[in-house]
């Protein structure tokens, strides 16, 4: 996973409570074995007009003007800016795997759902929680200032805003150690291979009857 | 000391390690697999030269992209039309093989909905720690194992370690007490508490449902119970281990039996909150209040009783909130204020691993014995979470009442719970469905989801608008 480093971008405001695994990226896509090039189909039923297919030439669809992702002030955006319970839903990991192929490395909003929220960071995704009335302020802002920019500096923990001021966040420990080095889960969790060797064969002599095999 | 959560119980036996910044190395005991969320987790085992841990504690079986009539079915591979859905579950298949994991096939008699598979199979046990990369993996709670969903990155990392590196939840109490409506069923209740606390109440928490009313539920509605955990925010919902539990679980293949049968049950029935157990969180619910319940919009908090309305927008203090009905109501293209007696259905969805057990058929084929589908009602479709539970069903006659009312009869599998498959509602139809999600697009482009117990969509099939089955 590539190292994260600072983020400085376009905001985009997704202005809706509650957005669903289905919204970022609905089901039909799901049945790619590959977990790439999901970007050209996130929001799709909200991004164009037409049904999408995995298979589309998605360049000759029509697109949705009304949708803030083809407004022509937020394109290149890097930030995405949301609401309450965002990512609520199944726990595809193509909904992060579409964010961040289109280009998010940053979604800010008011709460996320667990599942979603944990999948961000094995993608190199942050998700940052902040107060309902931050958010809101910032919803303001981008609304008002046409490519309205953040910068989020992940090892500071500063969102800093273009006049200058600052917005501090809390992350994980453990989780922002991961995203600043880039590394491997599976590999260190090894580390420890020992612990889980020991473990199990100490819980197979307690509960034997877990180990039953088909 | 104060007691322990049954969470906090089943989370301490599988702690492997504990480290300094709070994350916590665990341990799980069976991995369920699917052809949708692990095609890039084996890809990644073979990139990285790496091979399952213990491969015997995974179980595989495809279930989302598989077709349901019979036609297709029986052509096995063959008879799935889309390619793209056709290399997936050929995938799983492959995978399978090559990492030596045990797999039902999509034409193995057992093969079901991996979440109505894995209790009848004896797979899921109490106590045990169960993940899958499946949101509704909450369900396996009911047999008071702890049990999440996870993404395909987790898939891949339990393959290879046996483990996951997590933070612990926080402990909620939901208790239902008092005694259920004739006609009010596990559904009903469970959307009633996501109706209580919304779709994020339960972020960052573990759900335990207790009460009377969940101790007096067959296991099948605990699961029904469980399975919509995560709906209300929760990934993981569990309820405590009796008898009941001990009953259903006896006898199914992969459950210990004599001496080890003994033995397991003596420790599988201290499962359970001590007494003076501290949750972070506690919410009461009063049985007798709970009426059938249908959701209206386009996320499963947006519920009414069946004697109810569709909000009106304009009552809606909160702005975020009148913004979010307002955008509902549109998709579903209902006003504030219709009766939801008043809302035509142009299909009928019986199935999903929140509601295809058997219990499930039997409850929506006593509604429509010797009836009809109504003729606004285009497809009307049950299908069995289980070829055993479509076995069972057809010993009993259920297939042919289901039919003989015009009901079509179905192969298993998730179908248009989700619709990877060619199960799809239409654009702008409306669907009494007793799955799990009314999300926009859900069970198709544009279809209009409104969910309900097996009874109610049973009924609404017959009447072609929603009724109050326990005026039937």
């Amino acid at each position: 996973m590539r190292k994260y480093t600072i983020e400085k971008g376009v905001v985009l405001p997704l202005d809706r409570s509650n957005v669903d695994t289905d919204f970022i990226i609905p089901k039909q896509f799901l049945k790619s074995i590959r977990r790439s090039g999901f970007g050209v189909n996130l929001f799709d039923e909200h991004r164009y007009l037409d049904r999408g297919e995995p298979d589309a030439d998605n360049s000759q669809r029509p697109v949705n003007p009304d949708f803030v992702l083809n407004q022509v002030r937020y394109q290149g955006a890097s930030i995405l800016l949301a609401r309450d319970n965002f990512g609520c839903g199944s726990s595809r990991e193509h909904a992060p795997w579409a964010l961040e192929d289109y280009g998010f490395r940053v979604i800010l909003a008011s709460s996320f759902a667990d599942i979603f929220f944990n999948n961000c960071f094995k993608n190199g995704l942050l998700p940052i929680v902040l107060e309902r009335e931050t958010i809101a302020s910032l919803f303001d802002a981008v609304m008002t200032t046409p490519g309205y920019e953040l910068s989020v500096d992940l090892a500071a923990q500063l969102i800093t805003q273009a006049d200058g001021s600052t917005l501090a966040f809390e992350v994980d420990a453990f989780r922002k150690h991961c995203l600043l080095n880039g590394l491997d889960d599976i590999a260190l969790t090894l580390e420890d291979a020992e612990d889980i060797r020991q473990f199990e064969q100490r819980w197979q002599q307690l509960s034997p009857w877990y180990f039953t095999s088909s | 000391m104060t007691g322990k959560t049954l969470y906090d119980k089943i989370w301490d036996a599988h702690l492997v390690k504990q480290r300094e910044d709070g994350t916590a190395l665990i341990y799980i005991d069976r991995h369920l697999v699917h052809e949708v969320t692990s095609p890039q987790a084996f890809e990644g085992l073979r990139l990285a030269g790496r091979k399952p841990w213990r491969a015997g504690a995974n179980y595989a079986t495809p279930d989302h992209n598989v077709p349901t009539t019979t036609a297709e079915r029986s052509q096995g591979l063959a008879g799935i039309k889309d390619r793209v859905s056709k290399l997936q579950v050929a995938t799983l298949d492959e995978n399978c093989r090559e990492f030596g994991i045990f797999e039902l096939d999509m034409n193995d008699q057992r093969q079901g909905i991996l979440h109505v598979v894995g209790p009848e199979q004896g797979v899921t046990l109490p106590g045990m720690t169960i993940v899958c990369g499946d949101s509704h993996t909450s369900t396996h709670g009911a047999l008071g194992a702890l049990a999440h969903g996870i993404g395909t990155s987790e898939v891949e990392h339990v393959l290879a370690t046996q483990c996951l590196m997590q933070k612990k939840m926080k402990n909620m109490l939901v208790r239902v007490d008092g005694n259920l409506q004739a006609g009010v069923t596990a559904k009903d209740v469970v959307l009633a508490i996501i109706g209580k606390i919304g779709t994020a109440g339960g972020t960052g928490y573990t759900i335990e449902f207790a009460g009377d009313v969940i101790r007096s539920l067959s296991v099948e509605g605990r699961m029904t119970i469980c399975n919509m955990a995560i709906e209300a925010g929760a990934r993981a919902g569990l309820i405590a281990v009796d008898a009941a539990t001990l009953e259903y679980i006896k006898g199914r293949p992969l459950a210990p039996s004599g001496e080890q049968w003994q033995q397991a049950a003596q420790a599988w029935i201290q499962l359970r909150s001590d007494a003076d157990a501290q949750f972070d969180l506690e919410v009461t619910l009063q049985a007798e209040h709970i009426e059938p319940q249908v959701t209206w919009g386009t996320s499963p908090e947006m519920v009414a009783p069946v004697s109810g309305k569709v909000p009106d927008p304009e009552a809606e203090a909160d702005v975020s909130k009148r913004s979010s009905i307002e955008q509902a109501l549109q998709y579903m293209g209902l006003s504030g204020g219709t009766n939801i007696q008043d809302i035509k259905l142009d299909c009928v969805f019986i199935g999903s691993c929140t509601n295809s057990r058997i219990e499930d058929l039997r409850e929506a084929a006593a509604i429509v014995e010797g009836k009809q589908v109504a003729a606004n009602v285009e497809l009307a479709m049950v299908v069995p979470g289980s070829g055993l539970v479509k076995k069972q069903a057809e010993a009993e006659g259920l297939d042919q009442i289901f039919t003989a009312a015009g009901l079509q009869w179905r192969e298993p599998g998730c179908s248009m719970c989700l619709a990877m498959n060619a199960d799809q509602l239409g654009e702008g139809k409306h669907c009494a469905s007793t799955s799990n999600r009314n999300f926009e697009g859900r069970q198709g482009f544009g279809g209009r989801t409104h969910l309900v117990s097996p009874a109610m969509a049973a009924a609404a099939a017959i009447h072609g608008h929603f009724v109050d089955v326990r005026k039937l």
